[in-house]
């Protein structure tokens, strides 16, 4: 497993070696990808389908390892200042964008508390734009499910149980480390029970009768989004689509953070 | 909590101003239909119930409703994490009238970790209000709808998965009076029946959490009326005097039981049927559907308690499913005795159903005083020792002595009698009363004669050989 690990992140930095040409990325933003791994291409059931098209195929990507954290974004927004907390525009963050900041450019006296969980509290451009920075981008609701979908490694402990367990619980007064949580098989950290995680086209998936992909009958929202679900006991995912449903771009949440992906040829 | 009791007051002000503003002649014509004024809404936690609108004229109403999830007391020593209306469960109650209309915003805490919104089955219109509140964590959505429809209404969550929302706590009741009012009456309270999942068995101390597998086989550990097991038992029971109305607003969360409700000792004057318009009268147990209610009223006509069940009766025994009420005042012996009487009963006894029972079949050969000395030691110890004292000395104030008891010696049956049909009443035995009961003895007419045999010659009793022949005689009635 760890051997694989490492031939895996050795090929991504090849193929990002190979790719060094593409853009004027910062050493930084080089050294960032270290945190990523190959996800092979693969299919899936998505949690809700589409009349008739069964299965999805998602196609190899990178995946960062953890959740951005807040030391990560402090970087970016010391890098692009009009994406601090008092110059940002409401028309892309709400007002509680990074409150639980000191300041500005500080994470204050929980520096060291801070450091190392994951950025919550802020909105989708903000997460889209930390991407860009960064050379990458986020995930979409394919790979995020797809890549989520991977089970637990060490633990034989269903998914399910791993969110349920979360949610029953009263968020803690700080977002634990990065990290803290279960390595699933893909080598990924803390997709369930730490945070829940922007995706680009977070609002394509409606259960209600505003969906914006079609695809979905509008009766949806008589069963509250039951019906078309592929498992109707997978609470879990309920949980999650519901949450997504929920967001708007500008909306900053306690425990809403991101990861960033990465296309393999770029 | 300042704040929110200045709040109320300031509610409470808007709403006397309110009341005020309704009795201005000049205003809108009874019957139209027009909004007069505006206030905000005074919520609610159960038991209690927010006064009547009582104003003639629909209005606009200001309803502010805040989801929280936390950790509270789902039966002592049990915590679980609610998803709560308003921070307790059942979540607030509202009450509005016929034809008001009402800006309804509903803020999701920013500590919590899911999205929620509120169906109102009160509301006309798709999803009763469930798409327009939907509300992330940290922000607050705002909807109106007119209330077409008096009667009462459930309210829930209905963010997917719905049943999980409702399961953890998600639930209230929201009274819309009808535009001529209600009558009035003496207390109303406002009662909620719901069940919980949980994954740790009845009773078992600790936080414990929802549990999928119960909650799709329907078999709940915890049956409760407001939230937790004894949220209104004993000294949290709700009171009312003799002579009192009662109304309550009952409402059955669900999610997935129907409530025989049913109050012990009372017969429902009126019920509201499933909350709404129709009224049925004398009723014992009303049926109350998931995600339905019933308004009930009764009169308080003797004191003592009444106990709220839900009559599917293990789930009162066994799940928590009891509130109660605590009527004070007068007693009325005339409706409610109390016991009057204690008496023993025999099968059998007057019917002569079984003449032989216990009779000697035939002529057995009398025993020697000696004889049944010994066997009566033996039969009195087993059968009778335990109330009357190895020594026969009894038990002050419970169990007359039997030795040198006057009343026993003086008896004609030498004491068969008591033996072979209990005795009960007052007694006077060594100047002392008595007024307990003694079951008969299941002794054939061998050994009672052998026990007599004994006490009438024990503990400085001196009574002489009873004979078998004797106690035959007096079962008999001979």
């Amino acid at each position: 497993m760890e051997s694989k690990t490492s031939i895996r992140i050795f090929s991504a930095i090849a193929v990002l070696l190979l790719l060094g040409t593409v853009a004027s990325y910062s050493q930084t933003n080089r050294a960032a990808a270290k945190g990523m791994v190959l996800i092979p291409a693969g299919s899936f059931k998505p949690f809700f389908e589409v009349k008739g098209a069964g299965k999805k195929t998602v196609r190899s990507f990178y995946l960062d390892v953890y959740a951005v954290t807040n030391s990560d974004f402090l970087r970016f927004v010391k890098a692009n200042p009009q994406w601090s907390r008092s110059r940002i525009s409401r028309l892309y963050a709400d007002k509680e964008y990074l409150k639980h900041w000191e300041s500005d450019f500080s994470l204050g006296k929980k520096h060291a508390l801070l450091a190392n969980s994951p950025v919550t509290n802020i909105s989708w451009f903000a997460a889209r734009a930390y991407s860009k920075w960064a050379g990458k981008r986020l995930p979409n609701m394919d790979e995020w499910e797809y890549a989520a979908g991977a089970g637990i490694a060490d633990k034989r402990l269903p998914i399910e149980k791993v969110i349920l367990n979360w949610y029953s619980k009263p968020n803690p007064a700080v977002t634990p480390h990065v990290g803290s949580t279960f390595k699933n098989k893909l080598n990924v950290y803390d997709m369930h029970g730490l945070i829940w995680e922007w995706v680009s086209d977070f609002n394509s998936v409606m259960m209600g009768s505003d969906s914006r992909s079609g695809a979905l009958n509008s009766n949806l929202f008589c069963a509250a989004g039951s019906n078309g679900a592929a498992n109707k006991e997978d609470y879990a995912a309920f949980l999650r689509f519901a949450f997504r449903e929920s967001l708007k771009g500008s909306y900053t949440i306690n425990n809403l953070g991101f990861r960033c992906a990465r296309d393999v040829k770029q | 909590m300042i704040n929110y009791n200045i709040k109320i007051g300031i509610a409470l002000l808007a709403f006397a101003a309110v009341i005020n503003s309704c009795t201005n002649p000049g205003k809108s014509k009874e019957g139209n239909d027009s909004v007069v004024g505006q206030y905000e809404a005074e919520l609610t936690d159960a038991p209690n119930v927010p006064r009547s609108p009582g104003y003639k004229y629909p209005e606009k109403v200001i309803i502010k409703l805040e989801v929280v999830e936390k950790v509270m007391r789902l039966a002592d020593g049990v915590e679980y994490n609610f998803w709560t209306f308003g921070g307790k469960v059942p979540g607030k109650f509202i009450r509005i009238r016929e034809g008001d209309e009402v800006e309804f915003y509903l803020s999701n805490h920013p500590n919590n970790k899911l999205p929620h919104n509120i169906d109102l089955h009160a509301v006309t219109g798709p999803g009763g209000g469930a798409e327009p509140s939907m509300t992330a964590p940290g922000h607050t959505s705002k909807f109106s709808f007119k209330a077409l429809n008096p009667g009462l209404f459930v309210y829930h969550c209905a963010t997917a998965p719905v049943g999980l929302h409702i399961a953890n706590g998600m639930y209230g009741l929201i009274l819309v009076e009808p535009k001529e009012g209600l009558p009035p009456v003496d207390k109303e309270f406002y009662v909620m029946q719901s069940e919980f999942y949980t994954k740790a068995k009845y009773g078992q101390l600790g936080l414990t959490d929802f549990d999928m597998e119960k909650a799709l086989d329907e078999k709940p550990e915890y049956v409760v009326f407001n939230g937790s097991v004894g949220a209104a038992v004993a000294e949290k029971a709700m009171q009312a005097k003799v002579g009192e109305t009662v109304r309550l607003y009952v409402g059955n969360a669900g999610p997935n039981l129907i409530s025989s409700f049913h109050v012990i000792g009372e017969i429902f004057d009126n019920v509201h049927v499933e909350g709404g318009s129709l009224v049925n009268k004398n009723v014992q147990t009303t049926a109350i559907p998931a995600g339905g209610a019933a308004i009930v009223e009764f009169k308080c006509d003797v004191p003592g308690t009444l106990n709220l069940v839900d009559h599917s009766i293990f789930r009162t025994f066994n799940k928590g499913a009891l509130a109660q009420i605590k009527v004070v005042g007068e007693e009325n012996l005339k409706v409610y005795s109390g016991k009057q009487g204690d008496m023993i009963y025999q099968p059998g006894a007057e019917t002569q159903k079984e003449p032989d029972a216990g009779a000697v079949k035939s002529a057995v050969p009398e025993k020697s005083l000696p004889e049944r000395m010994e066997q009566g030691l033996v039969l009195f110890q087993s059968n009778c020792a335990a109330c009357h004292q190895k020594n026969g000395e009894g038990l002050a104030g419970a169990f007359p002595p039997l030795a040198k008891s006057d009343y026993l010696m003086a008896r004609k049956d030498k004491g068969a009698g008591i033996v072979l049909h209990g005795l009960s009443g007052k007694i006077k035995v060594k100047g002392k009363d008595y007024d307990a009961i003694m079951p008969q003895v299941q002794l054939n007419d061998d050994e009672i004669a052998s026990v007599l045999s004994y006490v009438r010659n024990s503990w400085g009793n001196k009574g002489g050989l009873v004979k078998a022949s004797e106690v035959s005689a007096v079962r008999n009635g001979k």
